[in-house]
C-alpha cells in the first residue's frame, strides 16, 4: 500500500491558542481514514492546514510524496487533493447543474479555455452525480434554495465532479436529516470503491466513523491522542475518556 | 441567465429583436438629428452598465472605480489625435483650438482611428496592474478602495502639466468641413455598444461565465475546487477596461472638452451613473444594463433642465429608491415574475421526472 499523504509533525497556533501540536497522520491510497475529537480539538484546523488555507509552523505535508506545505489552495486543489466545508459552501445563485459544471476538474485544461463556449459535454456527467446524490429532480433550482441536508448533498457532488483523488470531508453527517444518514454512509462507501476515491472524513457521529472507516485517528486539545482500528478506538480508554470529559 | 430558447419560435424572435435594434440604431440619427449628440451618449452608457455589470454584477464586485478606465481613454485618444501631429505640450499650453493647432479631414479622421485602439489598450493596462493590486480586497474593501483609484486619478490628471493639469485639454477639433460631426461619434459609439454587446454576451455563453458566477457567490469555495481566482478577476476587469477606454475616447470627442475631475474621472457622475443604470435595469444579466442605461439616459435627458442646481439631489434621492425599493431591478423583477422563461425551475419534482432527458 502507497501513502497517499504523510502529516509529519504538523503545528499551528493561534495567537496563544496551540490548535495543532506535533501532529503526525498518514492515509494510504484507496481507504476511508476517519478523523475524530472533542469540538475544538483542532480537526478542522488540521484540515485547513493541509488544503493551504493557511501557512503552518511547523512540520511537513506531504501528497503523492511531494511537499505540499508552500502550496496555495487552488495549486493543491488541482494535485487532486480536495476538501468539503463544514459550513457547507455552495453556488446560491447558480442551479444545481451549472454548480457541478463548474466543479468539473480543469486540471489538464489552459486557462483560455475558459472562454471556449459551453457545450453539452459534461451535462450527463453532472446530471449522473445528481441522479447518485438523490438531487437529480432538484437539478434546476437555485442551489441557494435548497435546504442545508441537500446542499451537503450538492457539495458532494460537487466533489466527486471534480474526479479527485483524495477527498477529504469535514463533518459530512452534521445537520443531515438522521433518516437520511445511512444512505450518505453508503454513498461515501460507493465513492470510495466505484470511483477509487480515497477519503480523509472528520466525524462527529462515533456510530457513523466506526462503520465507515477503516482507520481512525482521535485528537485531543491538538495532539494525537490514539489511532487504531475502529474496534481499538471505541474501546480506548483514553478516547472514552476525552469525550466523556469534553461533553 | 439568459431566455430558454425553444428552437424556431425563439430564433424567429430573436431576429426580429436584433434586427429592430439595428434599424432604430442605423436610422436614428437620421430621423432625430437634433438629438445626435445624446443618442451617441446613450451608447455609451450602454457600453459603462453592460462593463459595469460584467464585474459588479456578475462576478459581484462592486467598483465605483471604473470610471477610471474611462478617463485613462479620453486622454489617451486625445494625446493620440494630437499628438500626431503637434508637440502635445505645446497644444495644452496654448489650451489647445487657435489658428496654430488645425486638423483637416484626414488628420481628425486618422487620429480617431489610431487613438481609439491606444485608448482601449491602454485602459487594458491599467485595469491588469490596478487589478492585480486591489483585486485581492473583497467586498466593501474593494468597493472603497476603488472609489479611492478614480479620486486619486482625477488628482493625477488635475497637477499634469503635459495634458493641461487642471485647466483640461481639447481633443482634436474637427475641420468645418466635416458637419455635424456628432453623426460620426453617434455611429462610432453605436458601433462599440455593439461590438461590447456581443463581446459579453459570447463571454457569458462560455464557462468564464459560470467561474465569475462562482466567484460571486462563494470565492472561497471556488478557490477550494482549484479555481486561480485572481487571475480570472483580473481578466473580468481587463475586459471591462478594453471597452470603457474606447468609449472614454469616444465620450472626450463628443464631449469636445475634458476637465480632469468633471468629465474624465467624474466618479460623482458617470463613475455612479454605470453602477446606477447596471442595478436599475438588473445586475447579473445580460439586457438588464442595457434597459436600465436607456431608461436613465431617457429620464436624465427630460428631466435635467428642469431640475437646475438640483441634479445631484435628484441622483441621491434616485439612488437610495433604487437600492431600497427596488434591488432586483427591471429584469431581475421580471425573472422573479416569470422563472420559466430563465431557465431555472421554483419547484418542479414531479414534472421534471415526467419531462425525462
Ligand atoms: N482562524 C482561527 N483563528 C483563531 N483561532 C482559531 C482559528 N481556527 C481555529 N481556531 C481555534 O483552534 C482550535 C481548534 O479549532 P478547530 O480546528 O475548529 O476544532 P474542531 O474542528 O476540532 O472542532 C479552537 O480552539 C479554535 O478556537
Ligand atoms: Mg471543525
Amino acid at each position: 500500500m502507497t501513502v497517499l499523504l504523510k502529516v509529519n509533525s504538523v503545528s499551528k497556533t493561534f495567537g496563544g491558542v496551540v490548535a495543532n501540536r506535533a501532529v503526525s497522520m498518514e492515509v494510504e491510497k484507496g481507504t476511508i481514514v476517519g478523523l475524530i475529537g472533542p469540538n475544538g480539538s483542532g480537526k478542522t484546523t488540521l484540515f485547513n492546514s493541509v488544503v493551504g488555507y493557511h501557512p503552518i509552523d511547523e512540520g511537513s505535508i506531504r501528497f503523492r510524496a511531494q511537499e505540499i506545505s508552500h502550496m496555495r489552495v487552488p495549486q493543491i486543489a488541482r494535485l487532486g487533493l480536495l476538501r468539503t466545508f463544514q459550513q457547507t459552501r455552495i453556488y446560491g445563485g447558480m442551479d444545481c447543474v451549472q454548480n457541478m459544471l463548474i466543479s468539473r476538474s480543469m486540471r489538464k485544461a489552459s486557462f483560455l479555455e475558459l472562454f471556449h463556449r459551453q457545450t453539452g459535454e459534461g451535462v450527463e456527467r453532472a446530471e449522473n452525480l445528481l441522479e447518485f446524490v438523490g438531487l437529480y429532480e432538484k437539478r434546476r433550482l437555485l442551489a441557494g434554495d435548497l435546504s442545508f441536508g441537500q446542499q451537503k448533498l450538492l457539495e458532494f457532488a460537487m466533489a466527486l465532479m471534480n474526479e479527485p483523488e483524495m477527498l477529504m470531508l469535514d463533518e459530512p453527517t452534521a445537520g443531515i436529516n438522521p433518516t437520511l444518514i445511512n444512505g450518505l454512509i453508503d454513498r461515501l462507501k460507493r465513492a470510495n470503491e466505484e470511483f477509487g476515491i480515497t477519503l480523509f472524513v472528520i466525524e462527529h457521529n462515533m456510530r457513523v466513523i466506526m462503520n465507515l472507516a477503516q482507520r481512525i485517528y482521535c485528537l485531543a486539545h491538538g495532539e494525537v491522542l490514539a489511532e487504531g482500528l475502529p474496534d481499538e478506538i471505541r474501546n480506548d480508554k483514553r478516547v472514552i475518556d476525552a469525550y466523556l470529559g469534553a461533553h | 441567465m439568459q431566455v430558454s430558447n425553444n428552437g424556431q419560435s425563439s430564433f424567429t424572435s430573436k431576429l426580429m429583436l436584433y434586427g429592430g435594434i439595428a434599424v432604430v440604431g442605423l436610422a436614428a440619427p437620421l430621423l432625430f438629428p437634433a438629438y445626435q449628440a445624446q443618442m451617441a451618449e446613450l451608447w455609451l452608457f450602454v457600453v459603462f452598465a453592460l462593463t459595469w455589470d460584467l464585474v459588479g454584477g456578475q462576478m459581484g464586485y462592486n467598483s465605483f472605480g471604473n470610471v477610471v478606465f474611462v478617463g485613462v481613454g479620453m486622454y489617451a485618444c486625445a494625446v493620440v489625435q494630437v499628438g500626431l501631429y503637434y508637440e502635445v505640450s505645446e497644444y495644452t499650453d496654448a489650451r489647445g483650438g487657435g489658428t496654430e493647432f488645425v486638423f483637416d479631414q484626414g488628420q481628425y479622421l486618422t487620429g480617431l482611428v489610431a487613438g481609439l485602439p491606444v485608448a482601449a489598450l491602454l485602459a487594458a493596462l491599467f485595469a491588469v496592474v490596478l487589478g492585480a493590486l486591489v483585486l485581492s480586497l473583497r467586498g466593501h474593501y474593494f468597493a472603497i478602495c476603488t472609489l479611492g483609484l478614480g479620486i486619486a486619478m482625477g488628482e493625477l490628471a488635475s497637477g499634469w502639466e503635459w495634458i493641461g493639469a487642471g485647466s483640461g485639454m481639447t481633443p482634436a477639433e474637427p475641420p468645418r468641413s466635416m458637419g455635424n460631426i456628432n453623426r460620426l461619434h453617434y455611429y462610432l459609439a453605436f458601433g462599440l455598444a455593439i461590438l461590447t454587446f456581443c463581446a459579453i454576451a459570447t463571454l457569458l455563453r462560455s464557462r468564464f461565465a459560470l467561474a465569475i458566477n462562482a466567484i460571486r457567490d462563494d470565492e472561497d469555495k471556488a478557490e477550494a475546487m482549484g479555481m486561480y481566482t485572481t487571475r480570472i478577476k483580473v481578466t473580468a476587469w481587463t475586459c471591462s477596461a478594453l471597452f470603457l477606454g474606447a468609449a472614454g475616447g469616444i465620450y472626450g470627442n463628443l464631449k469636445r472638452f475634458i476637465d480632469p475631475t468633471e468629465t474624465a474621472f467624474s466618479g460623482a457622475t458617470i463613475g455612479v451613473w454605470m453602477v446606477l443604470m447596471a442595478i436599475l435595469g438588473g445586475k447579473g444579466t445580460l439586457w438588464g444594463p442595457i434597459i436600465g442605461a436607456v431608461v436613465f439616459q431617457i429620464t436624465k435627458e427630460l428631466t435635467w433642465t428642469y431640475i437646475l442646481g438640483w441634479q445631484r439631489v435628484a441622483l441621491g434621492v434616485l439612488i437610495v429608491a433604487i437600492v431600497v425599493f427596488f434591488p432586483e431591478g427591471i429584469m431581475g423583477r421580471l425573472k422573479i415574475l416569470f422563472p420559466e422563461r430563465f431557465g431555472h425551475r421554483v419547484e418542479t419534482p414531479d414534472e421534471a421526472r415526467e419531462e425525462g432527458r
